[in-house]
């Protein structure tokens, strides 16, 4: 059952009458007079529930809709520049256009490589910073100030200084993107082993496991969901600043069809591109998520 | 630090964890110190080129400079200013939608999906439309800040509403409040950690993307305008020194937004504890 908003909640009853009561009134009734839940009415709850989901569904169009037809309307009739905002149409056919020859495909391919080496990059050494200041306070203390001022400086921040120093090659992107993905990855895994409840430990102990069967068998198993978090996030980080390292130093990509697009005053072309960053952000947010229930499906069964 | 959250650290290290307050500070400096020898020492003996890479020297002598003839407070206040207008413009859209989101599940139906859609595309992906619609200037940069702080706004609004525990709607309808009283004793006390929470993440991102429109929309003066000069002149150290003034004014507010959390919400702490 979806949770009623504060307003459902708070107007459920205007009458006075205490609801506690009625409820349970109901309850009983209901406990009484209905026949057991037989085969129709399973279905008729189905129905309902599908009914529900329909109705979501159709309530989800009429604000877009009516954007497009603001914006169709607007185009249409002159009202704004074309330049300043081409006709649907004109997007639909451009991005049609960019499918059909391979240059929406090719770009994807650079910018989704590029991602891919970034991304597993920082997430190794993200563990391994994250499993080293999480296991040894000795480290932590030798590294974690540092990485926390390293941390604090966004992506953004670097990049000036990280083109000054690897030019604005290949490199640049990779390093940019696995510094974006290792700091989440990092403080996640970090905490995630810190948090792993005493009492998992001390059944450890109790067991007398070794060491390499305390980390494989409880600390890792126990801080997963946490650095699976971190990870998530890290690909959400990872592209943002592939677009972002895309749009002011590269000549393809993504990101740089939007330069590209907004050089030319080609607005078509730079809603096409921007409808496939946010399309492969979206894919890749839900990918992971994906990944996530299968992997942590075991949790859910042991409890 | 207390003893829970060391005890897996501390069990494999078979060893007591807890160290002197000195000595961890001590640890914690040894690195960036030994990369700071690295560095002067790399420039005194002659391996670093110096037409093209810049000593911490340098750096020190130029920031300096930049202080003493105005140039990097000038470019610093005009980045504040257009951060903090974008922020509140923007989380101050962002508190008014969510709410709505948040209250009307008529509002939720109609618009969510819309949001959650929108909501998907990379941030800096706005900017070349956005530079096409309102062009380079402060308009275009406010308007994409104010873009960066809604998101997180919205959603964590949205959250702090829909979360307010049901029993705290039953009581408030025993003792018949008003729906203003509702808000105000109810709703917003309950809400709060969770809108503060969007508040600390908007002024996060409302600072990065005050880089990204500095960056890209380029006209003016920024703390973004600055590094991209030095950059295009080869000047090392002015780069350097705008990595660390970014990196202190994203601290110095973030640290300002948690300060100011804990003092909105100390009350909480005395409540939980006299009730659970």
């Amino acid at each position: 059952m979806p949770t009623a908003s504060p307003w459902q909640r708070w107007r459920r009853d205007e009458s006075g009458v205490d609801m506690g009561t009625v409820l349970i009134a109901q309850a009983a009734e209901a406990l009484d007079s209905t026949p057991p839940l037989t085969l129709g009415a399973a279905w008729r709850a189905r129905l309902l529930a599908t009914a529900g989901a329909l109705r979501d569904l159709a309530l989800a169009w009429p604000f877009p809709l009516l954007v497009f037809a603001v914006w169709w309307l607007a185009a249409h009739n002159g009202w704004v520049a074309e330049q300043i905002l081409p006709a649907p149409g004109v997007v639909a056919d451009t991005f049609n256009d960019l499918w059909q020859t391979g240059d929406i495909a090719a770009n994807l391919q650079i910018s989704l490589l590029r991602v891919v080496y970034g991304f597993a990059i920082g997430v190794g050494i993200g563990l391994v910073l994250g499993v080293a200041m999480g296991l040894s306070p000795t480290l932590k203390d030798y590294l974690y100030p540092s990485f926390n001022t390293f941390a604090q400086v966004p992506s953004l921040g670097w990049l000036p200084l990280l083109m000054m120093l690897v030019g604005i090659g290949e490199a640049l992107k990779i390093i940019l993107i696995t510094k974006a993905v290792l700091v989440p990855v990092a403080i996640s895994t970090y905490q995630g082993i810190r948090s792993v409840p005493t009492r998992f430990i001390e059944v450890a102990r109790v067991y007398q496991l070794t060491r390499g069967q305390l980390l494989r068998r409880v600390v890792f198993p126990a801080a997963f969901p946490q650095i699976w978090t971190g990870i998530r996030f890290g690909m959400t980080k990872a592209w943002l600043a592939l677009v972002a390292v895309e749009l002011l130093a590269s000549s393809e990509g993504l990101g740089f069809m939007l330069v590209y697009g907004r050089q030319l005053f080609q607005l078509d072309v730079v809603m096409a591109a921007v409808v496939v960053v946010g399309a492969v952000g979206f894919a890749l947010d839900k990918g992971l998520a994906l990944i996530e229930l299968r992997l942590l499906r075991w949790r859910r069964a042991s409890f | 630090m207390n003893t829970r959250t060391l005890a897996a650290g501390a069990i494999l290290q078979r060893k007591p964890a807890e160290v002197g307050r000195w000595r961890r500070i001590a640890r914690g400096a040894a690195l960036p110190l030994a990369v700071l020898v690295v560095w002067s020492a790399a420039f005194r003996l002659g391996v670093a080129k110096t037409e093209f890479l810049a000593s911490p020297e340098q750096v020190w002598n130029t920031a300096l400079r930049l202080i003493g003839n105005g140039y990097l407070l000038d470019s610093l206040s005009a980045s504040l200013r257009r951060d903090l207008i974008g922020f509140v413009i923007g989380a101050t859209l962002g508190l008014g939608a969510g709410a709505l989101l948040g209250f009307s599940r008529l509002a939720e139906k109609l618009f969510g999906p819309s949001f959650h859609t929108v909501k998907q595309v990379s941030l800096l992906a706005w900017i070349p439309l956005i530079s096409l619609w309102f062009g380079l200037g402060d308009p275009a940069k406010v308007a994409f800040l104010s873009l960066a702080a809604f998101f997180p706004m919205v959603l964590n609004t949205f959250e702090g509403i829909r979360s307010v525990p049901r029993e705290l709607f039953e009581v408030a309808r025993v003792f018949e409040f008003s729906r203003w009283q509702l808000i105000r004793r109810v709703v917003l006390p309950s809400a709060l950690p969770s809108i503060l929470t969007g508040v600390q993440l908007a002024l996060m991102y409302s600072w990065v993307a005050t880089l990204g429109a500095e960056y890209l929309l380029t006209s003016g003066r920024g703390i973004g305008n600055l590094m991209v000069d030095g950059r295009e002149h080869f000047w090392m150290d002015q780069v350097i020194l705008g990595v660390i003034v970014v990196g202190v004014v994203g601290y110095v507010l973030n640290v300002s937004a948690i300060v100011a959390e804990k003092r909105l919400l100390r009350w909480r702490g005395t409540t939980t504890a006299r009730f659970s």
